[in-house]
């Protein structure tokens, strides 16, 4: 196949085949993403954060936990070590370099545990109705009523510090939202006339939501968690700079700002550095966020 | 008779990411004391045809024309501030579905008040007596309850007479009827339809009627303009309608059934690339 | 939001005006059974975390060498021997009537605590949602007026940063540039330390209590010292506010009625603000009571590095200390008010909102 004949393929209106049908849906879809700039330049600042975390030992100039006293507070550009020091001497690039790692980890653990729990509750409620939808999203609203900061702070303090507690605190904290985005498309999609077919045809409640359902709901959650994202990194990172999240020596962002607060007047790149890792990582989340929502959800654009 | 509306090769352009789009190319059509129809389907640019005389095209769309006159003054000279005292006050424009074009947080009454005082210096209980005096006109009883009413308590007959008070209240000599009816019950179409014409025949105004539906048209104005892409393909007087000659217009008649000539199937109207090509027909008199 | 989409499934349908005065009631106490409910969902939330901490509460009261029979005396004391359920019901009865306990740290109850720094945090938070709506209302509405024009673009930057920036960071950012560098504005605390106490506390809000006293040397220092932590927060509401207020402002302004008005011969100002406005002010004040949430939260982490003596610091010196009471109690008044805020901007929505009634 040719390129000019593949690319007929992929923008047919008359697809052959379901697959084919789904890899075309694929294709314009990345197409009207790609031509958003911003999204890109989100999209790749991500892949780039993902590669320095892969290659994390290779792209580090220094070991992240090897103190210098002697050097100790190094300025920007001090030969060997571009980002300058930090209180123990220990390069700021290489545990930049390594945070990304543990900030990718809190991420992924966020978006696989909380969206998931809120699909489940979600779709459960919507679906079955009655009783139980009043009890889980009664359960729901009580959650959302909380102050999502306050309450992992108190969570946090209940479990323990510790990043996998950060973790858990973050995701009891932001399931709610998810749970009522799943409910609202399972009721609208429950009533609809296909479900009906199925349901004709004997499908079983299980089949019909992990089946037909689920699928549905899956694209209007990836860009409320996308969207989410960057707030998931900014609950993380103001945890571990309270001191509850991942502890020392480990370079996770938040802490090392905490750290470098105490310098802040004489030495400001200490806290300058992290801060500006963060916020470029969130930024990229919020721009990727935005591109997704205007190819997978055009309705709730602007 | 006397010309109120005079259009001259009017033009409306959306610019898009495809290039640009026109709406309505090369129109030109004048109105007297008449009742104007224009027919056209969706996207024939008959609605934007209505809203450019009244220069509401928003940015990034485009009105460009040779002349729109009004009584012999060019709107297109006219500064916004000047189009300001034209709206409402001489040309007026009722639209489809009262539903949307009733502001939902606002009381009737204050909504009609308003009108009428953007273009009368006159006291808040004067402009009120005036509106209840033009509900009764549009025939609504009760009309000190409706004042204090909110549009969602409205039934869609009820919105529309009251969308036709308060676009007639400062007394203008042009309406323009953006699809009246086609939002509402066709057991009160007729209704509505019977005090447009009332009130617009008591006052000697022109009247752009916009639509879609040909036999309504035919029934109810004196002069029909067919639109087709943005252009007028076809003018005639409304009782010769059934004479027309154009094959769209042909083409639409005949896929409607008639109960004078009842047939088995109805015919399909099938499109000719050329009518868009072909330069726009003059409605002017 | 939330109790709002409610609204919308329980709106009574329309009654003959007789019978207008039942469902009033029943929406009153369907309303308040819901808010009965998530206050009770609240404090279950509260007692299970204070239940599942790993420090034992007769402990932390009695010290480490206390005989048997004081730690079996303390633990009775304390009703730790009952069930969960009847525990529980006592936590109810003891926050009903504002009890938090006592704080572990100096042995004050920790009611006595909150209401000594809710004060400092309530003038921090107000400030900064002063500062949003002022500017980001405003901001939206040009936003969404001049869509694609420079100004939107400059509303979106903003925002995206805003949503993008850790608000600790930005704060400390503030202080090196604003304080450090250039020095216009006081460093951290709520006045220098000349000031401090120098006027009765009446109202527990340092700018109105100095200018209830006529000091002005202390109100200027108060203001230098507030204006920029309260700016920041002030900021992240404006990112929030601004974004909601131009998307409200487009769905309105594409709406039909709109034109109604232009062809009315309105100026473009009224058309904006005397009718697509007016249609957005109850989305508007949903969206600034949350705001005005989230701030009194964000206040949290910006207290901390303003060394701000307000309740974010109250609950993280509390939580560093392990001082549970103060913890749960700090969390308890924070979720209040957020349910409080989502009530008032739920009264006020079916007073602004026609179609509500």
């Amino acid at each position: 196949m040719t390129e000019q004949t593949m690319k007929q393929w992929l923008l047919t209106d008359t697809p052959t085949s379901r697959r084919h049908a789904k890899i075309s849906a694929f294709y314009q879809g990345w197409l009207s993403f790609r031509s958003n700039t911003m999204a890109m330049i989100g999209l790749g600042i991500l892949v780039a954060l993902v590669v320095i975390a892969a290659a994390a030992p290779l792209l580090s100039p220094h070991d992240p936990y090897v103190q210098d006293l002697g050097n100790r507070l190094a300025p920007l550009g001090t030969d060997g070590h571009i980002f300058g020091t930090d209180s123990l001497g220990r390069d700021i690039l290489s545990r930049l370099i390594y945070g990304a790692r543990i900030t990718l980890y809190i991420v992924a653990l966020v978006a696989l545990i909380a969206p998931v729990a809120g699909l489940l509750v979600g779709t459960i409620s919507g679906y079955v109705g009655g009783w139980t939808d009043t009890v889980l999203m009664r359960i729901t609203d009580i959650f959302l009523a909380f102050p999502r900061l306050v309450l992992a702070l108190a969570f946090v303090a209940a479990l323990g510090a510790g990043i996998e507690n950060a973790v858990l605190a973050i995701s009891l904290t932001a399931w709610p939202p998810y749970a009522r985005i799943a409910r609202a498309e399972t009721l609208t999609i429950r009533s609809s006339d296909y479900i009906s077919a199925i349901k004709l045809q004997g499908a079983g409640a299980l089949r019909i939501i992990t089946k037909h359902i689920w699928p549905l709901c899956i694209s209007s959650l990836i860009v409320r968690v996308t969207l989410d994202m960057a707030g998931i990194i900014l609950a993380a990172a103001g945890l571990g700079f309270l001191g509850l999240g991942a502890q020392p020596p480990s370079p996770e962002w938040g802490a090392m700002i905490s750290e470098g607060r105490r310098f802040i007047l004489d030495h400001w790149w200490v806290a300058t550095m992290p801060g500006l890792a963060i916020f470029t990582v969130s930024l990229a989340f919020n721009l990727l966020g935005d591109g997704l929502r205007d190819v997978l959800d055009p309705k709730a654009g602007e | 008779m006397t010309t109120l509306l005079d259009v001259e090769n009017l033009w409306v352009r959306f610019p898009t990411r495809q290039g640009v789009f026109d709406a309505v190319r090369g129109v030109s059509f004048t109105l007297g004391r008449e009742r104007l129809g224009i027919v056209g389907e969706s996207g024939s640019g008959k609605s934007m045809t209505g809203r450019a005389i009244l220069r509401l095209i928003r940015p990034p769309g485009i009105v460009e024309a040779d002349h729109i006159n009004l009584e012999g003054v060019n709107l297109l000279d006219k500064s916004e501030k000047e189009m300001r005292d034209v709206r409402g006050q001489r040309i007026s424009m009722v639209m489809q579905d009262p539903k949307f074009s009733l502001n939902p947080v606002m009381t009737i009454g204050d909504q009609i008040i308003e009108a009428y005082r953007l273009h009368n210096s006159v006291s808040k209980s004067a402009a009120y007596n005036k509106s209840l005096e033009m509900l009764e006109a549009v025939s609504i009883r009760d009309s000190e309850r409706v004042m204090r009413a909110y549009p969602h308590e409205m039934s869609g007959g009820m919105g529309q007479r009251i969308m036709i008070a308060m676009m007639l209240i400062p007394n203008p000599e042009i309406l323009i009827a953006d699809e009246p009816t086609s939002a509402l019950d066709v057991s009160v179409q007729r209704q509505v339809l019977d005090i447009m014409d009332k009130l617009v025949k008591e006052r000697g105004m022109g009247l752009i009627f916009i639509s879609h539906d040909l036999n309504l048209v035919a029934d109810f104005c004196d002069r029909v303009l067919i639109m087709y892409a943005g252009r007028i393909v076809e003018v005639c007087d409304a009782d010769k309608l059934h004479d027309a000659k154009h094959p769209y217009t042909r083409g639409l008649l005949n896929s409607l059934p008639r109960l004078d000539a009842p047939r088995n199937r109805l015919e399909v109207l099938q499109r000719d690339p050329a009518w868009s090509d072909t330069p726009s027909v003059s409605g002017r008199e | 939001m939330t109790m709002s989409d409610d609204n919308n499934e329980r709106r009574p349908s329309r009654a003959p005006l007789s019978a207008t005065m039942w469902p009033v009631a029943r929406t009153t106490i369907r309303t308040l059974g819901s808010i009965a409910v998530t206050l009770l969902g609240l404090l279950f939330v509260t007692f299970i975390i204070g239940r599942v901490m790993p420090i034992d509460p007769v402990l932390a009261i009695v010290g480490e060498r206390a005989s048997q029979a004081t730690y079996d005396a303390v633990y009775q004391q304390l009703g730790l021997d009952k069930p969960l359920i009847v525990q529980f019901l006592y936590y109810i009865w003891d926050v009903l009537h504002l009890d938090f306990g006592t704080s572990l740290l100096n042995a004050r109850p920790v009611s006595e605590d909150i209401a000594r720094v809710f004060p400092a945090t309530l003038e921090l938070a107000t400030l900064g949602i002063i500062f949003g709506v002022v500017l980001g209302v405003p901001l939206g509405v040009l936003a969404a007026v001049r869509k694609g024009s420079w100004i939107d673009q400059v509303a979106r930057v903003l925002a995206l940063v805003g949503y993008s920036m850790p608000i600790f960071w930005l704060g400390l950012m503030g202080l090196l540039i604003f304080y450090g560098i250039l020095g216009w504005v006081g460093g951290p605390g709520r006045v220098g330390i000349f000031y401090v106490d120098v006027v009765p506390s009446v109202t527990g809000l340092i700018l109105v209590d100095s200018i209830i006293d006529g000091n002005w040397d202390v109100f200027r220092d108060a203001f230098s010292h507030i204006i920029l932590p309260a700016s920041l927060l002030g900021y992240y509401s404006l990112a929030y506010i601004s974004r909601m207020t131009r998307s409200f402002m487009l769905e309105q302004l594409s709406a039909e009625y709109v034109t109604t008005a232009r062809v009315k011969g309105m100026s473009e100002w009224d058309v904006i603000w005397k009718h697509a406005f007016k249609n957005i002010r109850v989305q508007l004040i949903t969206v600034i009571a949350l705001s005005y949430a989230g701030l009194l939260e964000g206040s949290v982490l910006t207290e901390i590095i303003f060394s701000w003596p307000g309740i974010g610091s109250y609950i993280t010196t509390a939580l560093l200390s392990a001082d549970m009471n103060a913890v749960l109690g700090g969390t308890v008044v924070v979720g209040l008010i957020f349910i409080l805020l989502n009530i008032f901007s739920d009264l006020l929505y079916k007073v602004f909102d026609p179609r509500a009634k």
